[in-house]
């Protein structure tokens, strides 16, 4: 069967990793093509890149450290931030990405995940979407997690998936950084709706938080942390032996 | 040299990448002089099966893989470039394929539990069923492959040589005589998938 997938996310500005990593034998952490690889001969099942950088040349730079990744790195890459055109998809596509996440772009203009799924078929367009509860119901953040856009996140995710995102994205703002596990309540609310894969984000801390993921919502494909992978405080091999160990399958390399 | 067919269906980023990083020696082509003078042939393919298929028509290329194929050329294909291999698919209405390989390509839909998710999106075990088979010449006994397709390959049982399960035997890997075909991309396998590219430029 499937298995469910293990997905580090990395931040890039200007062609840099962001995020002090702290990685033993590796001597030039901030380099994306270098910590690409450590993940890939990790054990990681897929990349995420997303680029944080505002400036022109800041982007055509992470044209360019995406190329030299897809050279290097043979499993998935999917790549998102300043996504808001086809033009945008067009681009990281030429680079080298397998699968776009679209997030503040789809909020702005719905009708991008439908152009793009059309151009490019379902399985290359990703919804992410920033989660919070408001009032007991989940609402779609924009800006970082800092604007309320008063849309409803279930109904959100059906939508998007209507017009052909073939992966979801979740990332709770309730969860991240605490460390204290994924958001289980909403990731369910999320997989009761949709028949798309499901990616988990926000709040690893321990192995014990993906087994309990994966074991307490079966509709959820994968998991996905920056920080917990980044600072090494978790292996991904070593999440993967334990995972195995817990009867949920996982590639091993 | 290892010969491409580029007929505008797919990104072929990954897979010329992969190539190279093994050192293997590829063009992306459409050029059917460079086709016939190519020692091998690779058939990539994303999308939907008739838009593919109209696309390999419009190249005009048909005819001269038809006879490189009939002349023992190896020839691999990916993907949606794998099922084009088969006589037919039903991927929206009835479509005729390349009939190198016999067997057709049906909807998982139907065929599986409505729970289950379409596509089937992932990585899944590979089950060998011929471990001789020369593309598998690096492989070992539990690797793991990545799939993104909705439709599958169904009464191919005499060129099944790998499967993956997802409710139903999902043919990974199929083989009649000098034509190869994956289901799953072997360039997004990891080392699992570039063991079976290096395998296939190896195929005389």
């Amino acid at each position: 069967m499937i298995t469910k997938r293990i997905i580090p996310c990395l931040d890039i500005r200007d062609g840099r990793v962001v995020k002090g990593v702290n990685f033993e034998g590796i001597k030039d952490v901030e380099d994306p093509v270098t910590l690409a690889k450590f993940y890939n001969d990790s054990g990681a099942d897929e990349l995420v890149f997303y680029d944080i950088t505002a400036s022109f040349e800041g982007r055509s730079l992470f044209s360019g450290v995406l190329k030299d990744v897809a050279s290097n790195i043979f499993i998935p890459l999917t790549v998102g931030g300043n996504i808001n055109s086809l033009e945008d998809f067009d681009r990281v596509l030429k680079s080298g990405a397998d699968k776009v996440s679209v997030n503040t772009g789809a909020i702005k203009n719905p009708e991008l995940i439908s152009l793009a799924a059309k151009k490019y078929g379902d399985q290359c367009v990703v919804l992410s979407m920033d989660v919070k509860r408001v009032d007991g119901k989940f609402m779609i953040f924009a800006k970082g997690g800092r604007e309320n856009t008063g849309i409803d996140a279930i109904q959100w995710a059906k939508d998007c998936t209507m017009r052909g995102a073939g992966e979801i994205v979740v990332n709770s703002i309730n969860t991240d950084g605490v460390k204290n596990g994924f958001d289980i309540e909403m990731l369910r609310a999320v997989c009761d709706v949709v028949s798309v894969p499901v990616i988990a984000s926000g709040g690893a801390g321990t192995m014990e938080d993906f087994k309990n993921l994966f074991k307490q919502v079966p509709g959820v494909d994968a998991g996905l942390a920056a920080s917990v992978f980044h600072f090494g405080e978790i292996k991904i091999n070593d999440l993967k032996k334990y995972l195995i160990s817990q009867g949920i399958e996982m590639r091993v390399i | 040299m290892t010969a491409i067919i580029n007929y505008g269906v797919g990104n072929l980023f990954s897979l010329t990448g992969s190539l190279k990083h093994l050192n293997i020696d590829a063009v992306v082509t459409s050029d059917p002089e460079t086709i016939k003078s190519a020692d091998r042939i690779i058939l990539p393919g994303v999308g939907a099966f008739a838009d593919a298929k109209q696309k390999l028509l419009d190249t005009g290329l048909v005819p001269v893989l038809n006879q490189q194929v009939s002349d023992g050329k190896p020839l691999l294909g990916i993907c949606l470039g794998m099922q084009l291999l088969f006589e037919k698919s039903y991927e929206y209405g009835e479509h005729t394929g390349l009939g190198y390989i016999k067997g057709e390509v049906c909807p998982l839909t139907g065929d599986i539990p409505k729970k289950m998710k379409v596509p089937h999106i992932g990585w899944n075990k590979l089950i060998i069923k011929d471990k001789i088979n020369p593309l598998l010449k690096y492989s070992g006994d539990s690797d793991y492959v990545y799939y993104v397709h909705s439709y599958y390959a169904k009464s191919c049982e005499d060129s099944l040589i790998a499967y993956s399960e997802y409710y139903v035997n999902v043919p990974g890997i199929v083989c009649s005589g000098n034509v190869f075909g994956t289901q799953f991309h072997p360039e997004k396998s990891g080392s699992a998938g570039l063991n079976m590219l290096r395998a296939f430029c190896e195929v005389k």
